[in-house]
């Protein structure tokens, strides 16, 4: 299980934690048609490292992002969700 | 090819068992093919089966990274069934069915079919609703369905928790009697041997790292043996299809997350059917070693670790235990995880792609093990035709953006329907 440290709450178990979607596939009221598909069904999906839109959903409630590997499972990054992405 | 029969079996028993072939070649591949196969699971081992056998396609080969069955084909739960309410999957697995009916003489190998039932349980009276609804349109289509009533449930399952104070109250279940389990391991064996037997180079320790393209028409693969040229080219992968159709600059409608299976120390026979929970998501049946099998949800997130979450194994087993009280007395033996390609609407891809000779099989979600003989039979017509068979034309790549989906939960673009 994730080790995810909530910038509100500090390090708790994944349990408490929902993945919502890669944070590149947020959608907004004014996407072109090819972008909206991209962003709801031809993800990346990639085999690494990557941003992503979690929700402390049985803690504070509050979403974040986390940068994290899908292949070893290591976070480098979990961020308040208005903080900009470093590049 | 050998074949096996009661008396081979005795003329083994007589001679130490010394008079045994192995069961397919280990052959080095070839430079071309007509056909090649990404991906000797199950599904790829199948396709490759019918290409020979019902299409004439016989210089066809099957590429493996590791070895036969190593991968979802031998990590799933071993449930057959075509309990679906939408035509279009009743009518995919229900052929698939019928295929498994005659599966071990057609292979001349026992995949130890066993229709045993399968049974979805209701909680609740729109639990009950639902699975009517279900089961009047798979009878409609002319596939077995059958209430259970609690009387009927008492006598089949007497170690189900009936009672009004049950954690999941049960209230009723829809049975299909056709449903079962099946010998995983020996489904990828049996159609590795009997393809084999047919002239299919099974090809074993063999990853495809590339695809390459001239034109924008597919040529061949570059593999960890060296380059192999080929007509026509299927990605059959499930859990790394995103990865193997990036080589060709696809992007598809799959997110890749775990599934976990679990089993318990055997024990004598006490759960003769699968059954399997509408509104929790846990399914329970009994191997013929006599392990109980249990699975739930994914893992809900993506990830390629092919390492469970350990807070999903404890509420799955504590599902199952709400369901059997008996089981919280067994210990468990082992749990694992495969990697799933879940697609956006739950329903698998099995079609052509915009990449011309280049063909794709995927997204099964957590429900491609009881596909095996049908995704194989579709996906062969589909790579000798170039075009696909009526059973999977609803399965097509292009089917998210034009918006005719098959969302069998209703539950919109999620990568985890239930």
């Amino acid at each position: 299980m994730l080790l995810i440290a909530c910038p509100n709450c500090g390090p708790r178990a994944q349990a408490e934690f929902t993945f919502e979607r890669p944070l590149a596939s947020i959608v907004t009221p004014t996407e072109t048609l090819p972008d909206l598909i991209h962003k709801l069904f031809t993800r990346e999906n990639p085999r690494g490292p990557s941003w992503e839109l979690w929700r402390h959903t049985y803690g504070c409630a509050g979403w974040l992002k986390v940068h994290r590997d899908t292949h070893n499972h290591q976070i480098s990054a979990a961020l308040p969700v208005d903080m900009e992405t470093p590049s | 090819m050998q074949r096996y029969s009661a008396l081979s079996l005795l003329r083994g028993g007589l001679n130490g068992q010394k008079s045994w072939q192995r069961a397919w070649r280990d052959p080095a591949p070839k430079s071309h093919y007509d056909v090649i196969i990404i991906g000797g699971g199950g599904h790829g081992l199948a396709t490759a089966y019918y290409l020979a056998k019902v299409h004439g396609i016989r210089n066809v080969a099957v590429l493996e990274r590791g070895w036969i069955g190593g991968g979802n084909t031998g990590r799933n739960t071993t449930i057959v069934r075509s309990n679906y309410r939408q035509p279009a999957l009743h009518n995919l697995f229900e052929f698939s069915l019928k295929l498994w009916e005659g599966m071990s003489d057609d292979l001349n190998y026992n995949v130890m079919f066993s229709q045993r039932g399968a049974m979805f349980l209701g909680h609740s009276d729109s639990d009950m609703i639902r699975l009517a609804e279900r089961g009047d349109a798979m009878r409609a289509a002319g596939i077995d369905a059958e209430f259970m009533t609690m009387d009927q449930l008492r006598k089949k399952l007497p170690l189900l928790d009936l009672s009004d104070k049950a954690r999941y109250p049960i209230v009723g279940a829809l049975n299909q009697p056709r449903g079962g389990t099946a010998r995983h391991d020996a489904v990828a064996w049996g159609y590795a041997r009997a393809a084999d037997a047919l002239g299919v180079d099974v090809i074993q320790n063999c990853e495809v790292l590339g695809i390459d393209r001239v034109g924008g028409k597919v040529t061949g693969v570059q593999t960890t043996r060296g380059p192999i040229g080929a007509d026509r080219v299927g990605i059959c992968v499930a859990g790394n299809s995103g990865q193997v159709a990036a080589m060709a600059d696809l992007r598809l409608p799959i997110e890749s997350h775990l599934l976990q299976a679990f089993v318990s120390e055997p024990v004598k026979p006490m759960v003769d059917m699968v059954i399997m929970s509408q509104s929790i998501h846990a399914y329970v049946s009994q191997s013929d070693k006599g392990e109980i099998v249990m699975g739930g949800d994914p893992d809900l997130y993506p990830t390629y670790s092919q390492r469970g979450r350990p807070d999903r194994i404890e509420g799955v087993a504590g599902q199952c235990i709400a369901l059997f009280p008996a089981l919280s007395r067994l210990r468990m033996l082992r749990s694992w995880a495969g990697t799933t390609d879940m697609s956006f609407d739950g329903s698998p891809i099995i079609g052509t792609t915009p990449v011309e000779g280049l063909y794709l099989n995927g997204g099964w979600c957590y429900g491609g093990f009881k596909a095996t003989p049908a995704s194989g039979w579709t996906y062969a017509y589909t790579l000798a035709k170039g075009e696909p068979h009526a059973l999977n034309a609803p399965f097509s790549l292009d089917r998210f953006e034009t918006g005719a989906t098959i969302d069998e939960t209703g539950a919109g673009p999620m990568p985890h329907h239930r």
